[in-house]
């Protein structure tokens, strides 16, 4: 089912997670190809977050997650980068984006002032992302769409291999998320790497993702949007004309 | 010393700083003062007010431990305790219990019985009292010299933990994704305060030494919009307080630690007000 383009891809192969004796995630196998967008759906609890953590290396877990090139062969190093799905952090706090993306590029510490060459550094990492505007805001009167540009600027520095994001439930308009992913999509052609997004909004899904995994504790189904979305599989988990009736 | 003297008797030609005390504790107020406050910011910033003001109590058993067990040196035991105290109160925060500040409550009072409870033995107490209030007036130059030499390495501390406790404080498991062992920087940074608040506390008091760390920063984080402008404005308000409070104290006849402490207080009403007139 899954077609192997030329470039590099992640494999996850057999993945399971257990708390407590409690099983969050069974058997999940599915790979991520770069240049693509892939999406991860499923219900609340289904386990998103938790394959997220997996692969970002948070939480234990058995089997097995390799970066492969084109020829089949490991790459020995995956570099991962992470947007979360909201910044729970306190907006009272003095500090602007310009301090926080320098926080995590620079030794200085960012209360003794940012240097010059970082400067120039944020200034291009918030180009990027179209948010060059932000860099004097402080981060706690940035918007969900503004927060949401920072963080991606943040996750695409260094130059992540795989690029994982968690969407945001609330705080982002539609023509906000349209604009995001538009900001995706075309970075998925313009950067060397893979784009994993966890969708808790099925509207943008099936314009949007190259790939889609549907999440149920293990996978059910997995493929190119139209045919996961008339799978059985779908609407079982999220009924038939579900869809239709968010638009 | 005697050239540090002369250049304070130039620049300050008043007669409260015309006694050797005074300018020894000048120059205490003047090495302590501004770093408690940079600590602070990241305190405030961290919401660690509770916690700090716990560090400072535990003290008080460090003392009494020290005697227990026979140490002649109050400031090794204060240090010892201090940091295995600050260990234990990191993991309990780190084991995401809801009611941690219960928790910091609880290990606050106890370790106030325990320590009194040995340090007042037969009377004793009045001996440990400068514990509870500080006596900065009492600085020697010897004093100054070991207080330089430990701020100096609590500073370098700071500058190096600083930008990955930034980060962890505004998304603990964002800053993971990016390599940042934030437990292990959460505990440095708790032991780094321990370590700050159990040098100062024979000169401050275990009664005012959070007001020194959370209190300029509290005002500061007020004024400014960036890092930068936190840490200044905790600095100058820190210093500020410090020399007009050890100044007015000494022609009110008033406690030096709890003047400078009142000075802060004022900025901080002041800054809230500024606060208040922006929004």
């Amino acid at each position: 089912m899954l077609h192997h383009c030329a470039l590099c891809h992640i494999d996850l192969d057999g993945i399971s997670v257990r708390r407590g004796g409690q099983v969050l995630l069974q058997d999940v196998s599915m790979h991520i190809h770069c240049g693509q967008l892939t999406v991860l759906i499923g219900q609340n609890g289904a386990g998103k977050t938790t394959l997220i953590r997996a692969l970002l290396g948070q939480i234990p877990h058995t089997g097995v997650i390799r970066h492969v090139d084109s020829r089949g062969l490991d790459i020995p190093h995956l570099r991962t980068g992470y947007v979360p799905q909201v910044l729970q952090f306190d907006r009272e706090m003095p500090l602007t984006v310009q301090d926080y993306l320098a926080a995590s590029l620079s030794r200085r510490p960012v209360w003794t002032g940012v240097g010059k060459k970082t400067k120039e550094k944020v200034k291009q990492m918030l180009a990027d992302v179209e948010a060059a505007e932000l860099a004097d805001r402080p981060l706690g009167r940035c918007s969900g769409g503004e927060l949401q540009r920072v963080l991606l600027a943040l996750a695409l520095e260094p130059a992540p291999d795989l690029l994982v994001l968690d969407e945001p439930v609330s705080g982002i308009d539609r023509n906000g998320m349209r604009m995001f992913l538009d900001l995706l999509m075309n970075m998925r052609q313009t950067r060397h790497m893979a784009i994993l997004l966890v969708s808790h909004d099925l509207r943008f899904v099936r314009e949007y993702a190259d790939h889609v995994v549907l999440l149920e504790k293990s996978v059910l189904t997995q493929g190119k949007p139209g045919e996961v979305f008339a799978s059985p599989e779908f609407a079982a988990v999220f009924g038939t004309g579900e869809e239709e009736a968010e638009d | 010393m005697e050239g540090i003297y002369s250049f304070l008797d130039a620049i300050l030609p008043l007669e409260a700083y015309q006694f050797t005390f005074m300018k020894n504790a000048l120059l205490a107020v003047l090495l302590l003062t501004p770093l408690l406050g940079l600590l602070g910011t990241m305190a405030v910033n961290h919401q660690m007010a509770f916690f700090s003001d716990a560090l400072g109590h535990s003290a008080l058993t460090g003392i009494g431990l020290g005697i227990v067990l026979g140490l002649r040196n109050d400031l090794l035991a204060m240090l010892v305790f201090g940091v295995v105290w600050a260990i234990m109160i990191c993991l309990i925060k780190q084991s995401g219990s809801a009611s941690t500040d219960t928790i910091i409550s609880v290990f606050s009072s106890t370790s106030v019985a325990a320590g009194l409870l040995i340090l007042a033995r037969g009377g004793q107490f009045a001996k440990y009292s400068y514990l509870l209030i500080g006596d900065i007036l009492a600085v020697s130059p010897e004093d100054l010299l070991y207080l330089l030499l430990a701020l100096a390495g609590t500073l370098v501390l700071w500058i190096v933990l600083y930008n990955a406790l930034l980060m962890t404080s505004v998304d603990p498991m964002l800053a993971r994704s990016r390599g940042i062992r934030t437990r292990l920087i959460e505990c440095g940074f708790v032991v780094l305060v321990a370590l700050a608040v159990m040098l100062s506390i024979r000169w401050v008091g275990v009664m005012l030494i959070n007001a020194l760390l959370i209190l300029p920063a509290a005002a500061g984080r007020n004024l400014a919009r960036s890092s930068r402008q936190h840490a200044a404005w905790t600095v100058g308000i820190a210093l500020v307080s410090g020399i007009a409070g050890l100044t007015s104290s000494y022609y009110m006849d008033t406690s030096a630690g709890a003047t400078i402490v009142l000075f802060s207080a004022a900025f901080y009403a002041v800054s809230l007000l500024v606060r208040g007139i922006r929004k």
